[in-house]
């Protein structure tokens, strides 16, 4: 979402900064700094990222050919981001399937995308094998993941199936030696030449599944344990990028970060503040509606997901006594919230204060390489990474905020793992579990 | 241990040869491709610009009184002699280690992946002549204790659970241990945010990734290294000897019958010592195995005694730790007039550990090598006379230790008791009850529990 607050402006602007960067480019020539610049002379080399790339459709440029380029772009901007808004509706309404699937769709665009700039860093395009062998480790990741996925939360449906069965009971040796495949192919792949090169392109491999694939695991995970928990965190990051942009626009004074410098403290507060009060409102909004709340279940007799369950507490209305402070001022004595709508303040808090650093290190990954957006996927917005890059850390915060905060162990799971124990365990774990109940007064003493 | 190989074999006059092929190869990196434009891709550049060759073994950092015990010797075997008077001390090293018990283990454990993670590190900041980048030290080493701390959080928690129950901090910081690691590493990550300096943008995510990259292999698989020897001694030696004895029986087969080449990456390696190896490692676990399957000290997994404060490895020992008849198969037994033979079902396993760590253990040495051609080093560090750096004994271990912890995942062991209780010990009160009322149906009709009827719930 960087780009959003780069090139809402003028074209002077950009231009000021495309002068900019150079100007920093010549800094660099200019200093002694040895090897650490050299590496700035060589990029003069890498064709530097045209931004009048103009990929917006036709109808788009006819019906706004009448207006000043400045306002242009703006539209263009805006029309795409509604559309993106419109869109993200739609597939919510067509249930968790889908979004499981674009999830699954967004997270390989991303992987492409970052690859693909490493291979324009590094000319890598004649390396024997590379492209195979990057598509073929984030099969095996994904493999992975999914496979412990759909191990938990398919249970009834793997245990029937007999092939489906010895998969997930040896799921992990079956993906590690998957991997270690691959694994051996990269080190017979290895040519004299390009020794270095390859073992860069490995570790950019290595680095972007680490980041993409285990972050969109982390987005189902979140998916399964209730839709809400996907769709207000995403809305969060949203809402506060477009509100810090606004308060900046109309506000802004104070720059935030070298960085980014089109980044103020002003957009930062303020959209800090609308952020936890949009985050309040929407969460109210969904806590009232089963089909965001329950958790995510796959019904074996119908074959199909469900979500039909009691609210757990969390999305139970309660009354909750205000401070003194508050009563004099509103005249309630009490409030009645939903407890998920205290959560959603420290969620909404996290996108406000993290989230953007997401968005600088994506900056600084981009000024590094020296290119202007991750690619030209989305015209006026650039490609996936770069409407995701604040998004990344938000699902892994949700992800170990549920685990730490709200969910407990998965029951279902608990059991079978149980049941697999030997006999003499189960017997030891059977008879602390009765101390332990009986202790808590759920069990009649035994006569 | 691929350095073994290529040194054992000439002396000086390799090591010369060595270094003139590898400039070699720096000028055909110069060069590039025919016809590409733009052929100073970054990487090459660097080359130019690139640290100074590290010296071959003249630094010499043998001890004394080693040189002047070998002084009177031929170059050519005063090197060898060096070598192998490190290998024994090393091996004695590794008894002393195993006598003194597991949490001597732990530790070495932990010191060798720090000084792993260090080594690699150095390369890193060389290749990059990175030592001005502001707070890179400093957040690298916080990124290692952040990392460590997340896993053995979780390990402490599992093994040592009746020791948290008791001590009241201890349970808040198990209880909430993922989001305390998740913030630590984000107070790293914003750090390196902040820490971008614009003249260094892309050294310092250059940094960024190689750091966790070396995380991410070093740190994870000591980790795993650590879970197996939980799993009981046995698991940690007899992988980490069938490595050590595949490298050494390769060596020795290529020294005495090497003749044709294995691949390309490293010249000294022979078919003859991969084969060899392959069958002498087999042989060699198969006894090792029999020989420690017989010790408590080494099959019983490791636990925490809370009332004595220490560890011990006290135990019935588990089945396959137990003789077994098997009979042989007509062929086996007409060659060998034998019907049947008395074996652990361990040494079976052994037999699979021991194909791993023959027939893929070298792709961990290859990488390495590739590793270092890369980079144009001759070895990750200095620190062991003769034989290079840590790293340099240890590349093809980690994959051993992953695969071992896998193989002991889907074949051998259960899940771990006291984590399912502690789990089920978390749940909601209704959901413990139902899950009482299931295993107690269960242990009836296993007939671990007198029937209904004598119980009054």
């Amino acid at each position: 979402m960087t780009e959003l607050r780069h090139r809402g402006t003028t074209d002077n602007d950009l231009q000021h900064q495309q002068s900019d960067d150079k100007g920093s480019e010549n800094e660099g020539k200019a200093e002694k700094d040895g090897a650490s610049d050299s590496e700035t002379k060589p990029d003069t080399g890498l064709p530097e990222v045209p931004v009048t790339a103009d990929d917006t459709p036709e109808v788009l440029n006819k019906a706004l050919s009448g207006l000043s380029s400045r306002w242009k772009n703006w539209w263009v901007r805006g029309i795409l981001t509604l559309a993106m808004i419109i869109f993200f509706f739609i597939i919510i309404y067509l249930g968790p399937m889908v979004l499981m699937m674009i999830v699954l769709c967004v997270q390989i665009k991303c992987f492409q995308e970052i690859i693909h700039i490493g291979y324009s860093v590094y000319h890598s395009y004649h390396l024997p094998w590379f492209r195979t062998l990057s598509w073929y480790f984030l099969l095996c990741v994904n493999y992975f993941f999914y496979g412990e996925t759909v191990t938990d939360y398919f249970s009834n449906l793997v245990q029937r199936e007999e092939p489906l069965r010895i998969l997930s009971k040896y799921h992990r040796l079956i993906s590690f030696t998957l991997y270690l495949t691959g694994f051996c192919m990269f080190v017979l792949s290895l040519v004299k030449k390009h020794y270095r090169l390859q073992f860069y392109m490995f570790g950019w491999t290595h680095v972007t599944l680490l980041i993409v694939v285990t972050q969109s695991h982390l987005i189902i995970h979140n998916l399964f344990e209730g839709m809400i928990w996907f769709i207000v965190p995403i809305s969060c990051v949203i809402c506060n990028d477009i509100m810090a942009y606004m308060f900046g626009f109309f506000f802004g004074r104070t720059p935030l970060i070298k960085l980014s410098p089109k980044k103020t403290w002003e957009g930062f507060i303020g959209g800090f503040f609308s952020t936890v009060v949009f985050g309040i409102l929407l969460s109210y909004v969904m806590s009232g509606y089963s089909f965001f709340v329950c958790p995510v279940e796959f019904n074996s007799d119908h074959n199909s997901f469900e979500v039909d369950c009691e609210p757990s507490d969390l999305f139970q209305l309660q009354d909750y006594a205000l401070p003194a402070a508050l009563q004099s001022l509103t005249g309630w004595p009490t409030v009645r919230l939903y407890p998920f709508q205290i959560h959603s303040i420290a969620l909404s808090a996290f996108a406000s204060i993290m989230g953007p650093f997401g968005g600088f290190f994506a900056s600084g990954f981009k000024r590094a390489f020296k290119i202007k957006d991750f690619a030209n996927t989305i015209p006026g917005h650039g490609g996936i990474m770069d409407r995701f890059d604040c998004q990344y850390l938000m699902a892994t915060f949700v992800n170990v905020y549920i685990a730490s905060f709200i969910r407990g162990p998965n029951p279902a799971k608990v059991i079978q793992q149980l049941l697999a124990l030997r006999l003499d365990q189960q017997l030891h774990i059977f008879n602390s579990l009765k101390t332990h109940l009986t202790e808590r007064g759920l069990l009649e003493e035994a006569a | 241990m691929t350095e073994l190989r290529k040194r054992g074999g000439g002396g000086d006059t390799d090591l010369v040869s060595e270094t003139i092929s590898d400039k070699e190869t720096d000028v055909e990196d110069r060069l590039g491709l025919p016809g590409e434009p733009g052929v100073e891709a970054d990487g090459d550049s660097e080359s130019k610009a690139d640290t100074p060759e590290v010296p071959p073994s003249t630094a010499d950092n043998t001890p004394q009184f080693l040189n002047k015990a070998v002084e009177g010797l031929n170059p050519r075997w005063k090197n060898w002699w060096i070598r192998g008077v490190l290998s024994l001390a090393m091996i004695s090293g590794f008894f002393m280690m195993i006598y003194l018990g597991p949490v001597m283990l732990i530790l070495v454990v932990m010191s060798i992946q720090i000084k792993c993670f260090q080594e690699i590190i150095d390369i890193g900041y060389r290749v990059y002549h990175s030592y001005e980048l502001p707070w890179f030290r400093t957040l690298s080493w916080y990124f290692l204790i952040c990392v460590n701390y997340f896993f053995y959080g979780e390990t402490l928690a599992e093994y040592f659970g009746a020791l948290v129950q008791r001590e009241e901090p201890l349970q808040f910081l198990v209880r909430y241990h993922r989001f305390i690691s998740f913030a630590l590493y984000l107070a790293g990550f914003c750090m390196f945010v902040l820490s971008l300096v614009k003249k260094h943008y892309r050294l310092q995510f250059y940094m960024f990734a190689w750091t966790h990259v070396t995380l991410l292999i070093v740190v994870t698989q000591s980790h795993l290294v650590i879970q197996n020897l939980f799993e009981g001694m046995i698991w940690f030696l007899v992988p980490v000897s069938i490595v050590i004895c595949n490298d050494i029986m390769a060596y020795l087969f290529g020294f005495f019958f090497g003749r044709t080449p294995l691949i390309k990456l490293s010249p000294k390696k022979t078919w003859e010592g991969f084969i060899g190896g392959f069958f002498g490692t087999l042989v060699f676990g198969f006894i090792l195995a029999y020989l420690l399957a017989q010790f408590q000290y080494f099959v019983c997994p490791v636990e925490y005694n809370s009332e004595t404060n220490r560890f011990t490895a006290e135990c019935e020992p588990s089945d396959i730790f137990v003789m077994h008849e098997y009979t042989l198969p007509f062929a086996v037994q007409n060659i060998i007039q034998w019907k049947t033979v008395n074996l652990y079902p361990y040494q079976i396993h052994s037999v699979a550990l021991s194909t791993f760590g023959s027939l893929i253990g070298p792709f961990g040495g290859f990488f390495a090598s590739g590793f270092k051609r890369a980079f144009k080093i001759k070895d990750f560090a200095d620190t062991i006379p003769g034989h290079g750096g840590i790293m340099d004994r240890f590349d093809c271990q980690y994959l051993m230790a992953t695969f071992t912890h896998v193989y002991i995942a889907s074949f051998i062991r259960g899940p771990n008791p006291s984590k399912v209780l502690q789990q089920l010990l978390v749940l909601q009160p209704e959901q413990q009850l139902s899950i009482f009322n299931t295993l107690r149906e269960r242990l009836r009709d296993r007939g671990m529990l007198p029937p209904a009827a004598t119980e009054a719930i």
